[in-house]
């Protein structure tokens, strides 16, 4: 769906799922799932639905992810780090985490 | 980095939102001896009009444009300034004395501030049309973002739909950067004209006219533009194609993403939450809040400034971000030199000038606002169209018993993307209006805050030598 | 001149609930609510239904609200969202087991057999997201949750449909007596009728201020929180006594966190501000109690305004100076449950001058 403009970068790898992404310094974790392809990043608590970022901004809630442990980070307001393990999410996924 | 534990318990100004007005607020306040702290939830200022100032691995600035360029003065003059700008920090509470309730990477604390200036600018107005929940769906100002953040462009088979200043400015930025865009399907009501030319006098004078034009020229150059009245994002797991109607025509056109947009209206949450009276704007579509000509709200301390503040663009927001700091400045140091007060309010009036002509000719069309059927109106509680319509026919006269009635509004978005859709169905279900019909009532968090976060508050003084009842 | 057989103040449960059963005897009530049914404590409070932990005086009125909670959905036409999975009040420590082992046998004594003294495998086996620590509580296994809200409409509703009247977004003005009737001065014009009830919540105190018969009552908001969905892991409500909590599962996924930290309150604005420092404390709280919830995130936190007399119990039951006039607030944070009873106690109260169910020492005259 989305190119780099610049392939150049300080290269970043985390895991998606356990499987390795390739990201860039200064990438969210929301822009990096764009980057790499990865078509939905959640399934709704209520039907089920898949849903994959939509506003980049904060906003919609709709890149919630699990980002080193912790449940329904907002994707698209946390920076990629060396190493950061972001899980998907199922449906309802907090407790007892 | 700048931690929770490194914040002082009060600031003379809290300014929450790191764009034009926010940065130009700080700038200014800070400048003049206020004892100035800035929260920004991304992880660099500069909003979402100036996005990554400074970070942008967009290196040809013919890209974006000089307009966005123009941000990294503002960016570098709230640094010098010597206000204290602390980017990922998530603003959740904002209440009446002016308690401020941050967190900053998984710690929360309580900040007093003498004054608040919320900048937290606008958000995309939603665009409920069927299928936009589906992944490959998009928001325009997202794409935008990735762009200007990551320097991402869209590849695959890519529309946009809607209208609006930002959707033309992304498109030529798209073209520019040598991404793909098929198709841009307009969805603004050709009948808008007749509203728009009123006020094309004032817009011809405005700053606007020319670069609208120019832009216009660019895009429809070089990418198809289709008019059209109804769209429809199809697919099972992801986005497959949009449909749309020409005329008696139904089309369709396969794609990867579609990117949607429709203008943008107040992010009202926090003000909201903090108890400002708003009021309904029915040239703009949107809630924006009751102020005074210094941007003051109704709450004592607290201004909003601005696209908060009902939109008028980025650098109209700069300059309401000034009016509002030397109003606080005023208030609590008033000896200080400030800038003249008067040269600034020209500025602004001459920016604002060419606004109700592009309000009238961007204004969405009804359907596009009050969609109908098994449409998804509450993306996060999945709530349609038709549950909304019937349930304000069975007597439910407001988006606060909705809330109790579907979930609508309860999601993690706290109604962000559905407030407006609800308070507009129910005004047209009920034949009344929206100013009648009212918002969601707000309430805070305004952004989901984790146990532990609110655990980690450091134990008030009260606490300890609290004798429980 | 607008006449009713009984003019109801106040929409809330206890005002849409004594609207039912008046109608439900035949006779016109109209109802009167400043904001809309269901704006204030009724509509926003945690929803326990609880018959758990309760004062002697209200238990009466709580067995009485319990049998028309089970069979809620005839007598008001919605379920309500009750469900019954029993309250669980958790011990923290072997003093407190000892106190609540003293409480069970006296209420025993008295013939009251819904709580029941739990040790630490059934307490594990009822709540097995509990800490390790707690060695058992007590239950009520009858005990439930509702939607209040949705409770509180569904009287409402009903009350309408069998022939109450209810007028919102009006405000009562005055109360005088004219003749063998009440007259009612209200912001949509006057209304008389022989008899009133108060159920105005936490501005109860100026109805009664009107009859010359002034209560101690005090404006409270107690703080609520909900989370997002999360897996189910709870079924009954708990609520501990040492320390202010209750915490209860819906059956969406959302948590609710109350207990009873207070936030600060504005009567005449409709206005409360939230207390972090103190929800921090119920987050702590829950924190130790319920390590699952530790990332669990809050969505929403708010308060609702209600009423609180110094004894901690209501106001039920008629005027010590106002002939026709019944007194029924000041719930003191726990009345969502003792609606459905407490209406149908006041309608046969209001309808025959008396009432089969124990109301002793709740009433207005304790306040003199």
């Amino acid at each position: 769906m989305y190119k780099r403009l610049d392939e150049a970068g300080t290269a970043v790898t985390i895991t998606v799922d356990g499987r390795q992404i390739a990201a860039r310094a200064g990438d969210t974790v929301a822009a990096a799932l764009i980057a790499a392809g990865i078509a939905h990043c959640r399934t709704t608590p209520v039907s089920g639905a898949p849903r994959a970022p939509y506003c980049l901004m904060g906003v919609c809630f709709e890149c919630l992810v699990t980002v080193d442990g912790i449940g329904s980070r907002q994707g698209c307001l946390v920076p990629v780090r060396e190493g950061m393990a972001v899980e998907t999410q199922v449906g309802k996924r907090e407790a007892g985490r | 980095m700048t931690k929770a534990s490194d914040l002082a318990p009060s600031y003379d100004l809290v300014v929450i939102g790191g764009g034009p007005a926010g940065l130009a607020a700080a700038a200014l306040a800070a400048r003049a001896g206020l004892a100035t702290v800035l929260f920004d939830e991304n992880p660099g200022v500069g909003g979402q009009i100036y996005r990554a100032i400074g970070f942008s691995p967009v290196k040809d600035r013919t890209i974006l444009g000089e307009d966005y360029w123009a941000g990294a003065e503002l960016a570098a003059e709230a640094k010098a300034s010597g206000a204290s700008i602390v980017t990922g920090a998530t603003v959740w509470s904002l209440d009446p004395a002016r308690l401020v309730g941050v967190s900053i990477a998984g710690q929360a604390r309580l900040i007093q501030a003498g004054r608040v200036i919320i900048a937290t600018g606008s958000l995309e107005r939603p665009f409920p049309v069927s299928g936009w929940t589906l992944p490959g769906v998009m928001s325009a100002g997202g794409a935008q973002t990735a762009l200007k953040a990551q320097g991402l462009v869209p590849s695959g088979r890519t529309v946009m739909a809607g209208g609006g200043p930002l959707l033309w400015l992304l498109a030529a930025q798209i073209m520019r950067a040598g991404g793909r865009l098929d198709a841009i399907l307009d969805t603004m009501p050709r009948r808008n004209w007749l509203r728009a030319l009123a006020h094309l006098p004032d817009f011809v004078l405005s700053p606007y006219f020319a670069k609208g034009l120019k832009l216009l020229r660019e895009v429809r150059a070089k990418v198809r533009v289709i008019r059209t009245d109804r769209i429809e994002a199809v697919g099972g797991d992801r986005l497959r194609e949009v449909v749309f109607t020409v005329g008696a025509d139904e089309r369709r056109m396969p794609a990867d993403l579609l990117l949607l947009h429709q203008g943008v209206v107040p992010n009202v949450n926090l003000a909201i939450a903090a108890g400002v009276a708003h009021a309904w704007n029915e040239r703009q579509l949107c809630f924006e809040p009751v102020l005074d000509g210094d941007f003051t709200s109704s709450v004592p301390g607290i201004a909003v400034a601005g696209d908060g503040a009902g939109i008028a663009g980025g650098t109209a927001a700069a300059e309401r971000g000034r009016i509002a700091a030397i109003a606080a400045v005023r208030a609590l140091r008033p000896a200080a030199a400030v800038p003249d007060l008067q040269t600034i309010r020209q500025r602004l009036q001459r920016e604002e000038m060419g606004r109700a002509f592009l309000d009238w000719l961007n204004r969405p069309a009804d359907s596009f606002r009050q969609p109908t059927g098994d449409t998804i109106v509450c993306r996060c509680e999945e709530v349609t169209a038709r549950q909304v319509r019937d349930t304000a026919d069975m007597g439910c006269e407001g988006p606060n018993q909705m809330k109790a009635f579907l979930r609508c509004g309860m999601g993690p978005c706290q109604g962000r993307l559905c407030g407006l859709t609800v308070t507009e169905l129910i005004a047209a279900q009920r034949g009344t209006t929206p100013a009648e019909v009212g918002y969601y009532r707000l309430r805070p968090p305004v952004k989901p805050i984790t146990l532990a976060e609110l655990a980690s508050l450091p134990i008030a003084e009260a606490e300890r030598k609290a004798v429980e009842r | 001149m607008r006449t009713a057989d009984v003019v109801i103040v106040g929409g809330g449960i206890h005002g849409c609930s004594t609207a039912l059963h008046l109608a439900l005897r035949g006779l016109r009530p109209i109802l009167i609510e400043k904001d809309y049914a269901g704006r204030h404590a009724s509509g926003v409070n945690a929803g326990g239904v609880r018959q758990l932990a309760r004062d002697l005086h209200e238990i009466p009125l709580s067995i009485a609200s319990m049998g028309l909670w089970e069979r809620i959905e005839e007598l008001v036409g919605d379920d309500c969202g009750f469900e019954s999975h029993g309250t669980v009040l958790v011990a923290e420590n072997e003093t407190e087991l000892a106190t609540f082992r003293a409480r069970v046998e006296d209420l025993r004594l008295r013939g009251f057999t819904h709580e029941e003294l739990i040790d630490r495998a059934e307490l594990k086996r009822l709540v097995p997201a509990v800490a390790d620590h707690c060695p058992g509580g007590v239950v009520s296994r009858r005990d439930g949750a509702a939607d209040p809200f949705r409770t509180t409409q569904a009287f409402r509703r009903r009350a309408i449909e069998k022939g109450a009247e209810v007028l919102e977004g009006v405000t009562v003005t005055g109360l005088t007596k004219v003749g063998a009737n009440w007259r009612v001065e209200t912001s949509a014009g006057p209304i008389e009728a022989p008899k009133v009830v108060n159920a105005a919540g936490a501005w109860a105190d100026r109805i009664a201020a009107m009859l010359g018969e002034p209560v101690p009552l005090t404006v409270v908001a107690p703080m609520l929180m909900v989370t997002s969905r999360v897996p189910a892991f709870i079924q009954p409500v708990v609520i501990l006594r040492g320390r202010k909590l209750s915490f209860k599962q819906l059956a969406n996924g959302t948590v609710v966190i109350g207990g009873g930290h207070l936030a600060t309150s504005n009567r005449d604005r409709n206005e409360t501000v939230l207390d972090w420092d103190r929800l921090a404390i119920s987050v702590r709280t829950v924190w130790e109690l319920f390590p699952a919830m530790r990332a669990a995130t809050i969505v929403r936190a708010w308060a609702g305004i209600e009423a609180y007399m110094p004894d901690g119990i209501p106001v039920v039951g008629p005027s010590s100076t106002a002939e026709g006039v019944f007194h029924q607030f000041g719930f003191s944070t726990h009345g969502f449950q003792l609606g459905p009873g407490t209406g149908a106690m006041m309608a046969e109260l209001v309808a025959t001058g008396s009432t089969n169910t124990p109301i002793d020492g709740l009433g207005i005259e304790r306040f003199r």
